[in-house]
């Protein structure tokens, strides 16, 4: 008997220490994505599972710069109208050839389609032409600066008519596009398995048969399988994890500077938890903001690994306004202001924390430090999900939220920011701030876009409906035998170039 | 007469568990569109189009009609997030979970009733006390915690199992036990410190009894006497405790699943109520109760199995 156990335990051991197939790439995910449909699809980590299965028309470089994927290059004829020139010799992963009409089906489907999520991204297209089978052009109803940057994500991939024709609503199920790798076969909350596309333009670029996303939300079980050789690549590693990955001489962790930010959100005006003082005195939330040593708080929370910042775009886009860098904590000038804002201390603030373990750490080291300037913070940890009901009602005086950021400005600021739009949930309004950041959108030169920035941070800063703590970084750990992996900001997964060695 | 009846009473009770399911949901915070709008939560637009489409619009008592009505035609419906059938997951998913679960019972009884055989027949003796000791330290430890460090000894350190995901049995048997052999142990561990606990106890009263003595004073061996004669009896309780821990077992498949990176109903239901995928938790609670209403039929079936006694009952 217990030489029968130990042959067991042996054979077991034998089968685990198997190698992974080296044509084959395990893609470690933060949690599983939604549907795998570019017209319906929502979640961030669907997005990389995209980069395997479906080109765009455009493409982002490390530098956030747009570069050619579908389209190898556009003109603008004037402020309205914008045309494609498309990739010859392009082909779905049905056979069926990419094309103007494609082109024409494929953004007419995001404009259309019953559920889109693309339609108030791109919804400011007003029709598309055919020119010719390689040109594409379209007519907007307004300028659109941030269009461009959209055609880089899923608004810019193109789906093959025929099937997305015949499969309907369910062609999410069995996504058919133009990519490196097709669909062959998902398990839900297990893996998506995406297989070698023989016929793709880029095929030379391309080192793996197949691809396997797995979705794995624990970070320890994460790092466990990254050192296991499990997976060869995990994206957002936990900065708290980085220093145990690297010593690992078989791993490698790449960073680069993300789009995102995280800040807190004051309900300035949304129902009657904006009658709170500080969201009535905008003193009070300039006492906040300098009583916050957003340098310490990064070093204690997450390694020293991130930016601190007071703007919503990160230092490495072109509209980072440089005029305004983060101030140092100044508890003198917190005092001060409280003391001029003429309220009594101990002055209460609730804040909204969607509950983890590392915004429940960060907004604890917020509230030792704002206590320091008077303020009684009391953090109300709340499921992610009911966090977000909660700031669209009104039910918060102030709430740390993050933000995963877009490689356009606009998709940081606009939203968030100008009166009546869909995220302002603390139902900010200045005038100054939505010319500036309505013009932003017309102006296709980015120092002049840039200069509207700048005028628009000026009276954010007074006002201050969102205090921005940080600019994350994209943390990639992966087997050291991988190479070929270039980080671009947006933090999603590239295969192109990509190869294991053996 | 007995096993119809028992059998009739399925249906109303997986009605009420329906409706109670159905209205829980409704108290959780948190608005599905919302949620399911994800970073496009901005756009009322978006909001409003989610609503119109999954009947979110309607009243709760139409949209209960509305999903039993198509229960009742063999359709439950598919995922908001994912647009995948909620058949097709279960049956996806119902495969590992049982297995899994099949696994960990066996560990636990393997474990669990020779120790509790062992701890009464060496009445407070050494092996008594360590019995105790394994199964109160089983107790104790929590599930998620365990199956971490079970991880990092038996995957980063010694690397003999690999520390996640699943393969199935059809697939590859040895593989597949590999991969489910640790998830199974830690939720096992519990279930047999409280096997444990119960065959001592049943095992101690049934040792006093007299026909024990007597088999013994006919000059059976002790072994014997043990093994055909008393734990056969002290078995009973055991059976009907086994089936209660089934409920301990699937609900501790949730934290298990999600620690090991499991695919089963676990990971698949506490992934649902994060994303606010009604469709899915409704049809994963109705096919774990009807799950555990048969179990618990097979358990009163065996009970009368073993103990003929009750079979007139």
């Amino acid at each position: 008997m217990r030489l029968r156990l130990r042959t067991i335990l042996c054979g077991l051991a034998l089968l685990a220490a198997h190698p992974v197939a080296a044509q084959t790439l395990h893609v470690a995910l933060r949690e599983d994505a939604d549907i795998l449909d570019p017209t319906l699809a929502r979640s961030y980590v669907g997005r990389i599972v995209f980069a395997g299965l479906c080109d765009k028309l455009f493409d982002l470089d490390d530098k956030l710069q747009i570069v050619p994927q579908l389209a190898l290059g556009y003109e603008w004829t004037d402020p309205k109208t914008l045309i494609l020139h498309l990739r010859p010799n392009v082909t779905f992963h049905d056979g069926e050839p990419f094309d103007a009409e494609a082109v024409k089906y494929g953004l007419e489907r995001h404009l259309t389609m019953q559920g889109s999520f693309r339609r108030a991204e791109i919804g400011i297209i007003d029709h598309i032409e055919v020119v010719d089978p390689l040109t594409v052009r379209l007519v907007l109803k307004s300028p659109s600066s941030p269009l461009l940057s959209l055609l880089t994500d899923r608004s810019g991939m193109i789906v093959a008519p025929k099937a997305a024709e015949a499969a309907g609503k369910d062609f999410g199920l069995h996504p058919v596009c133009t990519g490196p790798f097709k669909f062959t076969e998902r398990v839900a909350q297990d893996r998506i398995v995406l297989d070698r596309y023989p016929g793709y333009w880029d095929a030379a670029n391309i080192h793996f048969d197949r691809v396997i996303y797995q979705p794995m939300p624990d970070s320890t079980v994460l790092v466990a399988n990254l050192k296991t050789g499990t997976i060869d690549l995990a994206e957002r590693v936990l900065p708290t994890d980085v220093a145990e990955v690297k010593k690992d001489p078989r791993l490698r962790i790449v960073t680069s500077p993300a789009l995102g930010y995280n800040g807190v959100t004051f309900n300035l005006a949304n129902g009657d938890r904006a009658k709170a003082p500080i969201g009535q005195n905008a003193l009070l939330r300039q006492a906040f903001d300098a009583a916050i040593d957003r340098q310490a708080l990064i070093e204690v929370v997450f390694n020293g690994m991130y930016q601190p910042t007071v703007q919503a775009v990160p230092a490495s886009s072109p509209f980072y306004v440089p005029a305004f860098p983060p101030p140092p904590r100044d508890i003198d000038k917190a005092k001060a202001l409280v003391k001029q804002s003429g309220i009594a201390t101990p002055i209460p603030v609730t804040m909204n924390v969607p509950n983890s373990s590392d915004n429940a750490q960060l907004a604890e080291v917020i509230q030792s430090m704002v206590r320091d300037a008077g303020f009684d913070l009391k953090i109300n940890l709340i499921e992610f999900a009911s966090s977000l009901s909660a700031a669209a009602r009104g039910d918060f005086e102030s709430y740390l939220i993050f933000w995963s950021g877009r490689p356009d400005a606009d998709g940081n600021l606009y939203s968030f920011l100008h009166s009546g739009a869909g995220q302002n949930d603390g139902r900010y309004a200045n005038p100054v701030v939505d010319a500036a950041l309505d013009t932003a959108r017309t102006l296709t030169d980015p120092a002049a876009r840039r200069a509207e920035y700048a005028k628009m941070m000026e009276q954010e800063r007074k006002d201050l409906p969102i205090v921005y703590l940080y600019n994350p970084v994209n943390v990639v750990g992966l087997s050291a035998k991988l190479s070929g992996f270039h980080p671009v900001p947006d933090g999603i997964i590239r295969l192109q170039g990509l190869s294991i060695a053996k | 007469m007995k096993l119809t009846s028992r059998l009739a009473q399925i249906v109303p009770t997986l009605i009420l568990v329906s409706i109670l399911v159905f209205c829980l949901q409704q108290l959780m915070p948190g608005d599905p569109a919302v949620v399911l709008a994800g970073e496009e939560r901005g756009d009322p637009r978006v909001i409003e189009q989610i609503r119109t489409e999954l009947w979110l619009d309607r009243s709760i008592p139409v949209q209960y009609v509305h999903w039993v009505g198509n229960v009742l035609q063999g359709n439950l419906g598919y995922s908001w997030r994912t647009r995948q059938p909620v058949a097709e997951l279960i049956a996806q998913k119902l495969p590992v979970t049982s297995q899994l679960g099949v696994m960990a019972f066996l560990i636990a009884v393997a474990i669990g009733v020779p120790a509790g055989v062992i701890a009464a027949v060496k009445r407070n003796g050494i092996w008594d006390y360590i019995a105790n000791a394994v199964g109160l330290a089983g107790l104790s430890m929590p599930n998620f915690w365990l199956g971490i460090m079970l991880i990092l000894l038996l995957s980063v350190d010694l690397g003999w199992l690999p520390p996640s995901g699943y393969v199935p049995l059809t697939e590859d048997v040895t593989r597949s036990l590999a991969t489910t052999i640790m998830p199974a142990f830690v939720l096992g561990n519990a279930i047999a410190a409280i096997l444990m606990r119960h065959t001592r106890g049943a095992m101690l009263s049934t040792l006093d009894q007299d026909y024990i003595r007597t088999a013994r004073a006919k000059g059976l061996s002790r072994l014997r006497v043990i093994l055909r004669h008393a734990l056969r009896n002290a078995l009973i309780p055991v059976v009907t405790l086994g089936a209660l821990e089934l409920g301990t077992l699937l609900s501790g498949a949730v934290l298990t699943e999600q620690v090991f990176s499991i695919p089963g109903f676990g990971k698949m239901v506490v992934d649902a109520v994060f994303n606010r995928d009604y469709p899915v938790v409704q049809g994963v609670v109705l096919v774990t109760a009807l799950l555990f209403i048969l179990l618990n039929l097979l358990a009163d079936i065996l009970y009368v199995l073993i103990n003929p006694r009750l079979r007139r009952a």
